[in-house]
């Protein structure tokens, strides 16, 4: 008894040290706080509900086995299927579930002060998006591996199943555009961020000859030479950018970069996966993960204070960074990192067949989203550490702030953050760019900040343009990468679906079923990327709250699927677990999508905006931004689409709803569970 | 020391989806061993085929 009372002590003591940190963060006014705090709050109460939430999961609701045999270990075929030690699998999974969103989403979130966030993404995490990835790691393994879309045809029923996948394939063409756009946002008029994203290109090509012919199968050694080249490209496009030839020749507009992505995602996604895709990957991979942990340890080193204030005047909506008020809006702008619904997909891809024993499963499927957290909760103390006004003047839209450092300064100080033109001009001159104002869609945000700890840690100030373009790139990689990952799922994804119809479009070796679901795949996002860089207010504003409408569909999708399993093996007891975090994303994602559709406010509503610009039109009157009828017309038309959209997520998202109560009432009904898992065997009888 | 270093080289190779080619050997000589294993590079071939053939599994 003593011995049981004693290991919990640590445990007791790192829960008081978390509280009392996340107690001091949201009960200060005034003086700004250190970093620290939160960092202490977060990884403190990380590691109590691993500890002991994770564990009560594994023991009691999933029961998991350890002499029950994994995919890994029944299937072994020593390529797909692989009993894989845990750490090294723990890190496998982090690298492929964590990419741009946990970083930008935090950022645009900043808008309402550090506390909203902050609060979010510990309790989100802890509660629904670690338990969602764990749910769906172990309804996978327990099914030979299978992915989520087979998962709900199997347990939920096939309708089900097929509207599971039109959900996903919908959020994947809504994230490629987003990705895409902040990278748009990010090298507009930055001709030495052009320069750098695009000499990857050339460089991952030559990687791709290297490992293909010159000696196959070296990954380090030719990772090592591409981080060589990165960096001279980072250093030698300073020089390019400062060129009277070179410089005006990389700086592109806004729409001219949107349509290079268009055709760069198309060429891209057909070309052989050893020429681009994967030495790309090799870079953006090793580089995320360097910079994650750099990143961390420099905050731990600075140890900044937080001047953007613990809440804003925001928080009641109408904030310049997206529209809407703290609920539901700051819910599903923090998506990544607190629950993301697209980590279901990953969860049910690789990792299920590579899990060596069912007791890994915690740390792999629990651990490593509290992991991501972490790293949303940093980008967080990112946005934070920089003088708000500064902050304010690069994520505004144009079209509330101007342009130029003068209006920008007058419009954020007008919003109760002072800041003066000089200090805008002087950051923009610090990171070597022409103009940081209105530089929206987080990423260069994150940069200026990431620049700011970086050259604490190392170069002072002479270092920070360096650092604020390596920032840049290291974002930039991995969302071109993504583009051209994502443009190849969802090509697949979309072959699929219209195969339903059309049997011949299955065929993923024939050329033209595959040309004509890459090229509808890139026209997809590739027109919610055109209409987010036309749009007046930025684009981020508009597509970011989509994005996040759909990925926590997404996750209440996934929830739903683990709820109703609960109910077919009998433990419904237990659905509480994962039905109390699908309750709060529904009232989340049915009220953000109903206010996008219903509400009365234009800022927020593409309905309301719609029939506002379309009773302009029939006055013959044209309405700012717009600065023609025919501009007019695409908004609304833009607007229409944005609508349907928000629609037919609403209906994916409550037709699932619906087939769950069904599926949940009739395990209710039966005497036996009803579950459909892979029969049991022992682990090797040694 | 020497277990980590090959620990995370295993973990980074896996990240980009290269599992670990002795593991497969291992397999292939305990389960199968009438079959001729793959080369290093044929596997690493595989391997790569395997991971971005279908868009290659990751996040937004």
């Amino acid at each position: 008894m003593r011995d049981s009372g004693l290991k919990h002590l640590p445990w007791i003591v790192l829960a008081i040290l978390a509280l009392s940190a996340l107690s001091f963060v949201a009960g200060s006014r005034g003086e700004p706080i250190n970093a620290l705090w939160i960092v202490v709050a977060a990884a403190g109460s990380f590691l109590v509900a691993y500890r002991y939430y994770a564990l009560f999961i594994g023991r009691k609701v999933m029961q998991l086995d350890p002499a029950r045999a994994t995919p890994a270990v029944y299937r072994a075929d020593g390529l797909d299927y692989v009993a894989t030690d845990k750490r090294v699998l723990f890190g496998h999974h982090f690298a492929a579930i964590a990419g741009a969103g946990p970083l930008v989403g935090p950022v645009l979130a900043a808008q309402m002060g550090y506390l909203p966030g902050t609060l979010w993404i510990i309790a989100g995490v802890m509660l629904g998006g670690a338990v969602q990835d764990f749910m769906i790691l172990f309804i996978s393994m327990r099914r030979d591996g299978r992915s989520l879309g087979e998962l709900v045809r199997m347990e939920i029923g096939r309708t089900a199943g097929t509207i599971a996948l039109i959900g996903a394939f919908l959020i994947m063409v809504i994230i490629l555009a987003v990705l895409a756009l902040i990278v748009v946002r990010a090298l507009a008029e930055s001709p030495w961020g052009t320069f750098t994203v695009a000499a990857t290109v050339p460089l991952a090509i030559l990687m791709g000859i290297y490992t293909r012919w010159i000696r196959p199968g070296r990954i380090g050694e030719v990772s090592l030479l591409g981080f060589v080249g990165l960096i001279l490209a980072i250093v030698f496009g300073q020089s390019v950018a400062a060129s009277p030839f070179w410089g005006p020749l990389l700086t592109f507009t806004p729409v001219q970069l949107c349509w290079i992505l268009i055709a760069y995602g198309a060429i891209a996604s057909m070309l052989p996966v050893w020429l681009l895709l994967a030495p790309r990957d090799y870079l953006s991979t090793f580089l995320k993960i360097g910079a994650i942990v750099a990143l961390a340890i420099g905050i731990v080193i600075m140890a900044p204070p937080l001047q953007m204030p613990p809440l804003t005047k925001f928080i009641s909506g109408g904030g310049p960074v997206w529209s809407g008020a703290l609920f539901p809006f700051l819910f599903i702008t923090i998506a990544c990192g607190a629950v993301s619904g697209f980590h279901a997909l990953i969860s049910s891809g690789t990792t299920p067949k590579l899990i060596a024993n069912e007791s890994d499963a915690p740390l792999i499927g629990y651990g490593a989203m509290l992991m991501e957290a972490f790293v949303a909760i940093m980008a967080l103390v990112g946005a934070s550490i920089l003088d708000p006004g500064l902050y304010f003047a690069m994520n505004s839209p144009a079209a509330v702030v101007g342009t130029d450092p003068q209006s920008a300064a007058a419009a954020v100080t007008a919003m109760g953050f002072p800041v003066s033109a000089d200090t805008l001009v002087q950051a923009a001159r610090d990171v070597g760019e022409h103009t940081i104002v209105s530089r929206t869609g987080g990423a260069p945000t994150l940069a200026v900040a990431m620049a700011e700890i970086f050259s604490h840690v190392i170069g002072g100030a002479a270092m920070k343009a360096f650092w604020y373009h390596f920032a840049i790139l290291f974002e930039a990689l991995f969302i071109l990468t993504a583009v051209d990952a994502g443009t190849r799922a969802g090509r697949f994804m979309l072959q699929d679906l219209i195969g339903l119809g059309i049997p011949a479009f299955r065929d993923t070796t024939s050329l033209v079923p595959g040309l004509v679901a890459t090229l509808l795949c890139v026209g997809a996002w590739g027109f919610f990327l055109y209409q987010g860089v036309t749009d007046p207010l930025g684009g981020v504003n508009t597509l970011w709250p989509v994005f996040g409408i759909s990925n926590q569909m997404l996750a209440a999708i996934a929830l739903m699927l683990a709820t109703a399993v609960l109910f077919r093996m009998k433990r419904e007891r237990y659905a509480w677990v994962t039905a109390i975090p699908t309750a709060w994303l529904l009232i989340c994602t049915i009220t953000a999508g109903s206010l996008k559709i219903f509400s009365a406010d234009p800022a927020v509503s593409f309905l309301a905006h719609a029939r506002r610009f379309s009773a302009a039109a029939a006055e013959g009157q044209v309405l700012a931004p717009a600065k023609s009828m025919k501009e007019m017309e695409r908004i609304i038309f833009n607007d229409w689409v944005d609508l349907g959209l928000c629609a037919l997520f609403l209906l994916i998202v409550l037709s699932l709803l619906f087939f769950t109560i069904r599926s949940c009432l009739a395990a209710r009904r039966s005497d036996t569970p009803l579950v459909r898992e892979a029969p049991r065997q022992e682990v090797a009888p040694a | 020391m020497k277990g980590i270093l090959s620990r995370l080289r295993q973990t980074a190779l896996l990240m980009v989806g290269q599992s670990s080619y002795e593991a497969y050997l291992a397999h292939l000589r305990t389960h199968h061993p009438e079959r001729e294993p793959m080369s290093r590079i044929d596997f690493f071939r595989d391997r790569e085929k395997a991971r971005y053939g279908t868009g290659g599994g990751r996040c937004c």
